[in-house]
């Protein structure tokens, strides 16, 4: 085993490379299952009476794009398919983009037989700086903090927005969260005190901070892509139309992490197996 | 890896991806790739997707799109020249991490202008009135942001800048009260509340047991407890309060393994993703979304 303590590490980055990409290429899937955080979140947004005002908060940049745009995608489908009413914003500069994406491939593409319309059927508030101070403003005067929508038109010329005074006139509050701000910052400054149900989608490095939220303080969780993968599985369940590939961006990337997390335990035994081995006997304790 | 070694590896390597990209991309009638067709978009259509939208290569009227074909070659290359390092640091990666850094500085001044100081300053200073009291007290209230401002940058100059201490020790002020009452909120009572969970848990019905709940609950409750003991270090550590705090230390172990494997995770979506751009978009050796009519076709 010795040659595995002086193994060059680039090998073990070209087996990860050779992991992830070879089911990306043989496009191999595997069966997920949704779990009761995820289902919690899918029922809420299922039970809500169509037209409904769910504010989807886009709180991440194109570096967490790869794990939060599925989830995102699949949640605005959602919404989209139960005909709620979305109010669209983030708390990152450069969550922007992301947002008028989302607009465009999902809202105005996917679904542009609906025929929704910007203002009636959504809103995009686009981006205000403030981080967490925004959502303590908008808790009690939206208007303080969006005068207008992104494209400079006055909320109270939408007939979306010229109902809303803050975010107690909404039904259901969404973070999909990068970091700060975001999820916890929602939790801290509007589910917690204004008592509103929230859900959010987390990247996998943050998920571990939701779970002590649960359940009176979140109602559910989308962990990473893991997350995004059960919601997109519940989805297609219930709409056979989103049970395709086309729209299952992250159950599609499921498989390249079975193989690599497959890899990294093998890994992490061999590693063991050989400090084991290679330990003098009755050496060091 | 000697030089000499690497460089008979890595020119071979090199010249047959240079042959590959060269006969997909240039090669009248291959497969083609990395070209992104656009079409013109409806009269209605927002103004923001300049007049273009993205289209199949089959659709009627679409045509190459110069700038967003280049925009994929320019991503894909910037992506390969980052993963380079994971070979060694060279020249192609310290290019692509400088671009990363200074588009992004630019990025965030330009929306920290137009986002920032244009809606929240310079909007309210351009319609400040100081015609009745009211009017007088709101622009005060608007200039307020401008003189703190102004005060912070002070520190810039050569001289006078403590006076830059004062909107700082305003802005720590302020924010600490802010966060402050949220995290004895959110995190402090409601987490003790969140804490307060049945150890025999009932049925939906009221009836029978539910074990798995029970469980869960208990295991909760005691990891909770057991953490806290670890960090509390006014009693020693041993005997019955030793072992105590040794299994709050095994819970942490635990937590921190989750927390390592989530973040695993989060990287291979992240790796999955670039990698399938780079297959997809600019390869064009899968087409999971359909993007392209079959080959052959």
């Amino acid at each position: 085993m010795a040659w595995l303590q002086t193994l060059d590490r680039r090998w073990i980055f070209l087996a990860m490379l050779l992991a992830v990409a070879l089911p990306q290429l043989l496009q191999v899937r595997v069966p997920e299952k949704p779990t009761p955080l995820v289902l919690n979140v899918f029922r809420k947004i299922e039970e809500l009476p169509e037209g409904s005002r769910v504010l989807i908060s886009f709180d991440y940049s194109p570096s967490s794009e790869g794990e939060l745009a599925p989830m995102a995608a699949a949640l605005v489908r959602h919404c989209c398919e139960k005909r709620h009413r979305m109010v669209l914003m983030t708390l990152w500069p450069d969550g922007k983009p992301l947002v008028e994406r989302a607009i465009s491939r999902i809202i105005e593409g996917e679904y542009a037989a609906l025929g929704l319309q910007a203002g009636r059927d959504y809103v995009n508030l686009g981006y205000r700086p403030g981080k967490e101070v925004v959502i303590k403003t908008i808790a009690t005067s939206l208007r303080a903090e969006f005068p207008t929508d992104d494209a400079g038109t006055p909320l109270d010329d939408l007939p979306l927005t010229a109902e809303v005074t803050n975010l107690q006139d909404l039904d259901l509050l969404i973070s999909i969260s990068a970091g700060f701000p975001g999820l916890k910052e929602w939790v801290q400054y509007a589910s917690s005190p204004l008592k509103l149900p929230l859900a959010v989608g987390a990247t996998a490095v943050q998920a571990p901070q939701a779970y002590p939220y649960i359940p009176r303080q979140l109602l559910g969780i989308l962990a990473a892509v893991k997350g995004a993968a059960e919601y997109e599985v519940a989805l297609g369940e219930r709409y056979p139309n989103l049970a395709i590939p086309e729209r299952q961006d992250a159950v599609r990337r499921m498989a390249p992490q079975l193989w690599a997390h497959l890899l990294i335990i093998a890994l992490i035994v061999l590693g063991n197996v050989a400090a084991l081995v290679s330990r003098p006997r009755g050496g060091v304790r | 890896m000697t030089t000499a070694t690497s460089s008979r590896v890595w020119w071979p390597i090199c010249v047959l991806s240079a042959a590959f990209l060269l006969w997909r991309a240039a090669v009248p009638g291959g497969p083609g790739m990395a070209r992104v067709y656009v079409k013109p978009a409806p009269a209605e259509a927002d103004a923001s997707s300049a007049g273009w939208l993205a289209a199949r290569p089959d659709e009627s009227g679409a045509v190459v799109s110069p700038a967003r074909t280049a925009g994929v070659w320019v991503a894909a290359l910037l992506t390969l020249a980052i993963f380079s390092f994971l070979y060694k640091d060279n020249p192609a990666y310290r290019f692509a991490e400088a671009v990363m850094v200074g588009v992004s500085a630019a990025y965030f001044m330009v929306a920290g202008f137009w986002d920032g100081l244009v809606p929240k300053l310079f909007i309210p200073l351009s319609q400040m009135e100081w015609g009745t009291v009211g009017e007088v007290g709101r622009s005060l209230l608007t200039l307020t942001p401008l003189v703190l401002g102004m005060m912070l940058l002070w520190r810039l100059l050569p001289r006078g800048g403590w006076i830059a201490r004062w909107p700082l020790a305003f802005i720590v002020g302020t924010y600490a009260g802010i966060r402050l009452l949220s995290f004895l909120e959110a995190d402090f009572v409601s987490q003790i509340r969140n804490t307060i969970v049945p150890l025999v848990v009932r049925d939906t019905d009221g009836l029978g047991f539910d074990l798995w709940a029970s469980v869960r609950n208990g295991l909760m409750l005691g990891g909770v407890l057991s953490c806290l003991a670890y960090f509390f270090f006014s009693m020693d550590h041993r005997g019955w309060y030793g072992r105590v705090a040794r299994v709050g230390v095994w819970y942490l172990m635990i937590t921190f393994g989750a927390s390592f494997a989530f973040t695993v995770m989060g990287r291979i979506a992240l790796l999955a993703s670039r990698l399938e751009f780079l297959f997809d978009d600019w390869l064009w050796l899968i087409d999971p979304l359909g993007k392209r009519p079959p080959p052959g076709l």
